[in-house]
């Protein structure tokens, strides 16, 4: 089973306005290798420097990857990730 | 979306990234299309510096849309529904002498609407959702932000949605269903919430008011500093202790004295400002204390509800508030909060909600470690009641139960009734 990222509004106009891709299991980091494959550009938009950006933040099925192993965090078949800005909220 | 989109009509002129500068129209967005940097509010400064003057704003309405031509709002008085702001700058004497200080004013944000500083920013929000040509209003709250939207959008007649944290105070709870909004009580904590309310956000044709409407709703917390500055005669205090929870509080406070300075409004320079957290929630603080550039995450344990924010989105800039104005960022702990509680209770009559109480521990933290000069001039920002948040206090305090007896009386107070008749001359 694939893991469906779901994308955030801003970087949909990669995508070509698909709200969910399905990518194969691995680290944040192999996911966001594969949508930068399929979008050429992905990556810059979510890293700077080997590292996500500090107003990007990923949930692997809920949790936050900053409490796991950042972008080395692992997902497994079937899991939902989810990319989202970090400025909302308060 | 309406065709009122970028047309507010004020000096405010366009959304720009605090991170990257890119710029945008004023529409419903919050983060930078390019970094995901936070949008905020950018005016054209020439002419706000040629519109607003202290008469123009005294000429105004008694509430915070006084300060209007400094808000993402119409120049003409927008003031529909609940009036929020213009709350009372209380002198605090006695608070300032348990402290050994001299001059202690409180900003008692509890006289608002819904009895906290909420009412402002759901204020500003709102304007600007209409203005949008939103209908529908929602929000992800640790509950004063939930009374706010749920009141206010009933007085405004707007449908709305507000997600809150399962675990909430009952007093909030109740508080914010009365006004007839579709309330949610989401497992999880306010962090959970949020993510579920950025993930709604972006399919839904809704004013998320922290969320999608933020860069204008964060934009209400700069009249908590245009208000301070005007009731001391338009004066910047010397200090001010803040509450920090995602930090848009303390850091817009911060740009409203800048504001005032900048723009001759007020004398003085800005002051320097203090962030108060929870230790159970304090990942500002520990930013802070060990010097670092970042904020990383915590799960939040403390009975400061209303600042449990572990993932804080403004808390990078919180630090660069501390720094460039000359503050710090401090924690106290669960026990201190209840202490700073009473503290205020006992010496000015201001029942808090704990929130108050973690700025007022504060207070007594740098009074206590000499960190503040005894003549200097600070306000204690209380942004919330104490009502909303009565478990805190209640194991605490309570009466004396009595039988229906003078004596019973005598014995439970030590009195007798020689002691309480003056004598007549």
């Amino acid at each position: 089973m694939p893991v469906t990222v779901k994308i955030p509004s801003p970087l949909r106009t990669l995508t070509g306005g698909a709200a969910t891709v399905d990518c194969a299991p691995g680290t944040v980091g192999d996911l966001i290798d594969q949508l930068d494959d399929s979008y050429p550009g992905f990556r810059d938009r979510v890293c700077q420097d080997g590292e996500l950006r500090r107003f990007v933040n990923v949930f692997v099925a809920g949790e936050d990857v900053r409490f796991s192993d950042g972008i080395a965090t692992v997902t497994t078949d079937g899991q939902e990730v989810t990319i989202l800005p970090a400025v909302a909220g308060g | 979306m309406s065709t009122t989109e970028g047309h507010f009509g004020g000096c405010a002129t366009a959304l720009r990234c605090k991170e990257c500068g890119h710029r945008t129209e004023l529409v419903a967005a919050y983060v930078c299309e390019y970094c995901f940097g936070p949008l905020e509010v950018e005016y054209d400064r020439e002419r706000l510096a040629a519109t607003v003057s202290r008469e123009r704003i005294a000429r105004g309405p008694l509430n915070l849309w006084r300060y209007r031509d400094l808000l993402p709002c119409s120049p003409d008085d927008p003031s529909l529904g609940l009036s929020a702001g213009l709350t009372p700058l209380v002198r605090a004497p006695r608070l300032a002498q348990a402290l050994g200080l001299k001059h202690v004013w409180v900003k008692n944000e509890t006289a608002n609407p819904t009895h906290s500083f909420k009412d402002r920013v759901v204020s500003v929000a709102l304007e600007a959702a209409q203005r949008l040509g939103f209908s529908t209003v929602a929000c992800a709250s640790t509950g004063n932000l939930a009374n706010a939207v749920a009141a206010h959008a009933s007085a405004l007649g707007l449908e709305s949605y507000v997600f809150v944290p399962s675990n909430l105070e009952e007093q909030k709870i109740v508080a914010t269903a009365v006004f007839d909004t579709t309330l949610l009580a989401v497992t999880g904590t306010y962090d959970d919430v949020n993510r579920l309310c950025g993930e709604l956000a972006a399919d839904r044709p809704w004013a998320f008011v922290n969320v999608n409407v933020r860069p204008y709703y964060s934009e209400g917390s700069k009249t908590l500093a245009y208000e301070v500055a005007e009731q001391l005669g338009w004066q910047c205090p010397d200090r001010c202790i803040v509450p920090i929870a995602s930090g848009s509080l303390y850091t817009k406070i911060h740009a409203g004295y800048r504001d005032v300075v900048e723009l001759g409004l007020a004398d003085g320079q800005v002051p320097v400002l203090n962030g108060a957290q929870a230790e159970g929630c304090s990942p500002v603080a520990a930013a802070w204390s060990e010097d670092r550039q970042f904020v990383s995450p915590v799960v939040p344990d403390t009975i400061a509800k209303s600042l449990a924010i572990g993932n804080p989105a403004d808390g990078v800039f919180a630090l660069d508030t501390a720094r460039q104005t000359g503050g710090s960022i401090t924690s106290v702990t669960d026990d201190e909060i209840v202490d700073g509680i009473r503290l205020l209770a006992e010496t000015t009559g201001i029942f808090t909600e704990t929130a108050g109480g973690v700025t007022t521990a504060v207070l007594r933290k740098l009074a206590d470690r000499g960190e503040i000069g005894v003549d200097e001039r600070v306000v204690l920002y209380i942004t919330g009641d104490g009502l909303k948040t009565l478990d805190a206090v209640a194991p605490y305090v309570g009466a004396i139960q009595i039988d229906a007896e003078v004596a019973a009386f005598e014995a439970a107070t030590g009195t007798r009734v020689t002691d309480r008749i003056p004598a007549i001359a």
